[in-house]
């Protein structure tokens, strides 16, 4: 059982340990990965045109970077559409039962700390039958990351609505329009105690990718929620964002220490915190009195601003705020446990012997018939 | 030295009642480590309410615990006590029903005032109306003179000084049944080394009590019971729960693996946890889950990755867990499910035992999902149950039950402590290369290439290179383990898992006693009932009777002989704790029209009506 030695910086503050950190790298000389390395011999079953393929696609090309052995590297996953995932990464995998993966990887990581554990899940695996693991797994934080493909649809069983899905939606289990009130995932993790919380989307392979390398460092448990099209029972949810001549109105790319903004260069508009705490976009130029520029931090300790800036995210897409919304470094609970148990072996001076488990079995208070 | 005389008696059951907060469950433990240390045989019953502290001095607060010690073997904790101590009204009257004529009652006379009597419905005092009349009664100020041996005490209120009042009843009953209090004196210094004077107080009523009895004229003798004759060897006392732990902590040592418990807390289980998570010193992980759900599939994830899984709950726990059971079913990786069985449904009765999971841990999933089951027959037998569990998981690579019940997590009994040198070797050859070519003659690895002698296919963990794979839910393809709807895979998957199961080696034959060799009928029991049939069984056979005897530890599968033998006798009667679960499964099985005995009082059979019905049963048959 490895524990993890944290790092310290060379003025002594301490670095921030990695999610690979006792993760057996490839040899030096080793020859580089591929993405074909990644990809199982199983056909792709998902339906033409679905943002899986290109989640798929841009997790085969970004393993290889981590450099990690192939063995080394877990996906588990629950039900749904999203969940098949693990049968096309030639790496471990396991396919789970409905919303139950988070647990399952949370046996597996906390037990194997040589592993590199993926959680591959959807908006219905894991904010409504499998909510509770959710939240249970952000709260622990145990080192892995969560990939949560979000289409605000129920796709394997055809198209039913998600609790995800926007309050009106028609779909084939609410004909006149949905009432159910929508997670925002965001917000959820960041209510769950959640260490690492950040969104992309299926299309923008690079910015996709750039938050998958960030979710892989983090130790602990990172939530990556992923906008991912459904072009069956959902088409065109997230279209505000992908068209061209609309996105760059509506994104908010969070860039860790510069302030928010949103809008083409000639129309920027920059989040400004009013007095009383409201948050509002304003011309760069026209600072409203006593008005705080935004300025994003997304290792700020106290996790209320990037709450507040996951409220921005309404229905109607006006401002969706893109990246990393809060990475802070905490204990991890597997690192915990591993320690707990270390020190005991240690203190007892090394592995259990049969004398060992001999005393155990004897208890304190023994008799003897001869 | 007493002047008092000694009686010698060859067996005792004694009944501790008293209030929730009383302490009678720590004072019937220690009573019950004095007596061990004196060599006696022995068994005990705990019987606490679910509520932590139902209203003082009511009937639904009683908490007891009854123990049986003998110069013999002792097969179960006593029908009825020959002495019931009661420490309050409610305690009477709760415990008088189950008092033989003629026992002796020690009551404690400070908690039966007007008010206490009224709570529990007594008009008048049950000690002054002769409704006792044919009981030994003791009646001592028990409260009172605990709280006078203690006036030195000028740091304690009187409160404290009257919550040593069981101490002082554990001193008088040490006294009349000559017990050693050494290992309770040590036991006291080490729960309260840290408060000297409650330690002190706590010492002194111990002592008190012991001296009351030496010195009162209430008490005219003494009462000695001579050591049971035992086979040799190193005993110690221990409880099913405790048991069941140290049973897979040993495993998990003979199979030189890690064992990974994930747990959600549920009466009356929670002990295993409890014991489980002190024992990170034998590479024991322990991870309290958020739900059942989450509990096995923790346990899952680590059988996944080369450890022993294992989680511990009880019947509704089971039933949250199913759907996991039947991934582990499917992915075909060993588990462990501990069901420490309770009353039922729902809720149901969450400190009172009961054996009606067997059916569901039988079939208690969706599709055909077969699970192996080993029952557990007394308190000690936990440790082998857990160990035969691992056994099975481990070398067929599935999940398994194991079906303890309250009686048998809370009871407790001398165990023979067994040598580690003697436990079998349970080392495990996890998959380290290939086991097939692909299209192209490259090597590759098929994750559901069976052991043609098991079934079993091979536990390849991630880490090992080369052996990358995908398992799931979704039904697999035979040997290669990919996706497949294909009809005749399926059928011959299932028809694999069922056939696995079935042949499940080294599981030994049932074993029938009959003595006289004349037997007609054979009493058939499982699990926790053994030692109240064996005890009946006995009375029977006393009574020059012959009948035959055999319980079933593995039930599923069944001991390769056990048809046979359901049919060599003309009756078949199967006592059980249910409504005839294991009378449906050997009906089903053996078409042998066996006779159900049931009861679902919460309370393990009596001795004396397991007898009758035996006896019942014989005149039909004469």
């Amino acid at each position: 059982m490895t524990t993890i030695d944290h790092p310290t910086t060379s003025n002594g503050a301490a670095a921030r340990p990695s999610g690979l950190a006792g993760i057996p790298l490839l040899a030096p000389d080793a020859p580089a990965q591929t993405k074909k390395e990644f990809t199982s011999d199983q056909e792709v079953r998902w339906c033409p045109g679905c943002g899986d393929y290109a989640i798929l696609a841009a997790v085969q090309s970004f393993l290889p970077e981590l450099g990690l052995k192939r063995e080394n590297i877990t996906f588990v996953s629950g039900i749904g559409c999203s969940s098949r995932f693990p049968y096309y990464l030639d790496t471990y995998g396991m396919h789970s039962i409905h919303g139950r993966a988070p647990a399952i990887a949370t046996g597996l990581a906390t037990s194997r700390p040589d592993q590199n554990v993926w959680v591959v899940t959807g908006d219905g695996d894991a904010l409504s039958i499998g909510g509770n693991h959710l939240i249970h797994a952000l709260r622990r934080n145990v080192n892995m990351t969560i990939l949560l493909f979000n289409n605000e649809i129920y796709g394997l069983t055809k198209g039913q609505y998600s609790p995800t899905s926007r309050v009106g939606q028609v779909t084939k289990s609410s004909p006149l329009g949905s009432v159910d009130q929508p997670f925002n995932p965001v917000s959820l993790a960041l209510g769950a105690e959640a260490t690492f919380v950040a969104r992309t989307m299926d299309s923008d392979r690079k910015h996709l990718t750039a938050i998958l390398r960030a979710a892989a460092e983090h130790r602990g448990t990172s939530l990556v929620e992923i906008y991912q099209n459904c072009p069956i029972f959902n088409d065109g949810a997230f279209e505000l964002i992908k068209d061209r001549t609309q996105q760059e109105a509506r994104i908010v790319h969070l860039l860790d220490g510069e302030p928010v903004q949103v809008g083409p260069e000639d129309d920027r508009k920059t989040l400004v915190r009013m007095p009383g705490g409201r948050q509002e976009f304003v011309a760069a130029d026209s600072l409203p009195e006593g008005a705080e520029v935004v300025v994003h931090d997304a290792g700020a300790e106290d996790p209320s601003q990037a709450f507040a800036l996951s409220r921005l995210n309404t229905p109607e897409m006006t401002h969706v705020p893109m990246g990393i919304f809060r990475s802070v470094s905490r204990p991890t609970y597997d690192d915990g446990v591993r320690a707990q148990v270390r020190a005991a072996v240690d203190t007892a001076g090394g592995p259990a012997t049969d004398d060992d488990l001999a005393a155990l079995l004897r208890g304190r208070d023994t008799w003897t018939v001869g | 030295m007493s002047s008092k005389t000694v009686q010698k008696l060859d067996r005792v059951v004694i009944r501790f009642a008293g209030d929730s907060g009383d302490g009678m469950q720590l004072t019937g433990d220690r009573f019950t480590s004095e007596t061990a240390a004196m060599g006696n045989d022995l068994s005990t019953l705990p019987n606490f309410p679910a509520e932590i502290r139902a209203p003082q001095g009511t009937l639904p607060g009683v908490s007891s615990f009854q123990l049986h010690f003998a110069d013999h073997d002792v097969l179960t904790p006593g029908d009825a006590p020959d002495v019931l101590v009661a420490m309050n009204p409610a305690a009477l009257k709760a415990n008088l029903a189950d008092v033989p004529r003629g026992a002796t009652i020690i009551v404690n006379t400070d908690e039966f005032s007007k008010r206490n009597l009224a709570k529990v419905g007594y008009a008048e005092s049950p000690i002054d109306d002769g409704s006792l009349e044919s009981f030994h009664v003791h009646p001592v100020p028990l409260t009172s003179i605990t709280v006078d041996a203690l006036a030195a005490f000028d740091g304690l209120t009187r409160k404290e000084k009257e919550r040593a009042k069981n101490m002082f009843a554990l001193g008088l009953l040490s006294w009349m049944y000559t017990r050693p209090t050494t290992g309770t004196e040590a036991f006291l210094t080490k729960k309260f080394g840290a408060h000297p004077e409650i330690l002190e107080a706590n010492l002194a009523a111990l002592r008190a009590g012991w001296n009351y009895g030496e010195t009162t004229e209430d008490f005219a003798s003494s009462y000695e019971i001579a050591p049971a004759v035992m086979p040799p060897g190193t005993y110690r006392n221990i409880t099913g729960n405790t048991a069941l732990a140290h049973g897979l902590v040993a495993a998990a040592h003979q199979a030189k693996l890690p064992l990974v418990l994930g747990s959600y807390p549920i009466t009356p289980a929670s002990d295993i946890l409890h014991a489980l998570s002190a024992l990170k010193r034998h590479d024991v992980t322990t991870i309290q889950a958020e739900d059942e759900i989450a509990g096995i599939g923790i346990a899952l994830g680590a059988s996944f990755g080369g450890a022993i899984g294992v989680t511990t709950t009880s019947g509704p726990g089971v039933a949250l867990k199913s759907e996991t059971i039947g991934l582990a079913v499917s992915l075909e990786l060993p588990l462990i499910i501990v069901d420490v069985q309770r009353g039922g449904p729902s809720t149901g009765l969450p400190t009172k035992t009961e054996q009606a999971d067997l059916l569901q841990a039988m079939y208690g999933r969706n599709g055909e999902s077969p699970v192996p089951i080993v029952a557990p027959s007394t308190p000690a037998d936990c440790f082998d149950a857990a160990f035969e569990a691992v056994r099975i998981a481990t070398a067929y690579r599935t999940p398994v039950f194991i079906l303890s019940d309250g009686y048998l997590a809370n009871g407790s009994e001398p165990w023979a402590v067994p040598e580690v040198s003697e436990l079998p070797d349970l080392q495990v050859e996890f998959a380290s290369e290939p086991n097939g070519v692909d299209d192209k003659g490259e090597p590759v690895f098929h994750p559901f290439l069976r052991d043609p002698e098991t079934l079993a296919r091979p536990w390849a963990v991630p880490g090992t290179a080369g052996l990358e794979h995908r398992i799931g839910g979704i039904e697999k393809a035979d040997v290669t383990g990919n996706i497949s709807y294909d009809p005749d895979n399926h059928d011959k998957m299932t028809r694999l898992r069922a056939a696995k199961v079935a042949g499940i080696a080294g599981i030994p034959d049932v074993v029938v006693e009959d003595p006289s060799g004349e037997a007609r009928l054979l009493v058939l029991g499982w699990g926790s009932t053994q030692g109240p049939i064996a005890a009946a069984v006995r009375a029977v056979r006393n009574a020059g009777h012959s009948v035959a005897s055999a319980h079933l530890r593995h039930l599923n599968p069944f001991p390769a002989n056990l048809g046979e033998v359901l049919r060599s006798y003309d009756r078949v009667v199967v006592p059980e704790m249910n409504l005839g679960q294991l009378s449906m499964l050997l009906r089903a099985e053996f078409l042998v029209d066996v006779r159900p005995h049931t009861s679902v009082r919460g309370l393990p059979f009596s001795t004396v009506d397991l007898a009758d019905v035996i006896l019942t049963h014989l005149e039909e048959l004469a």
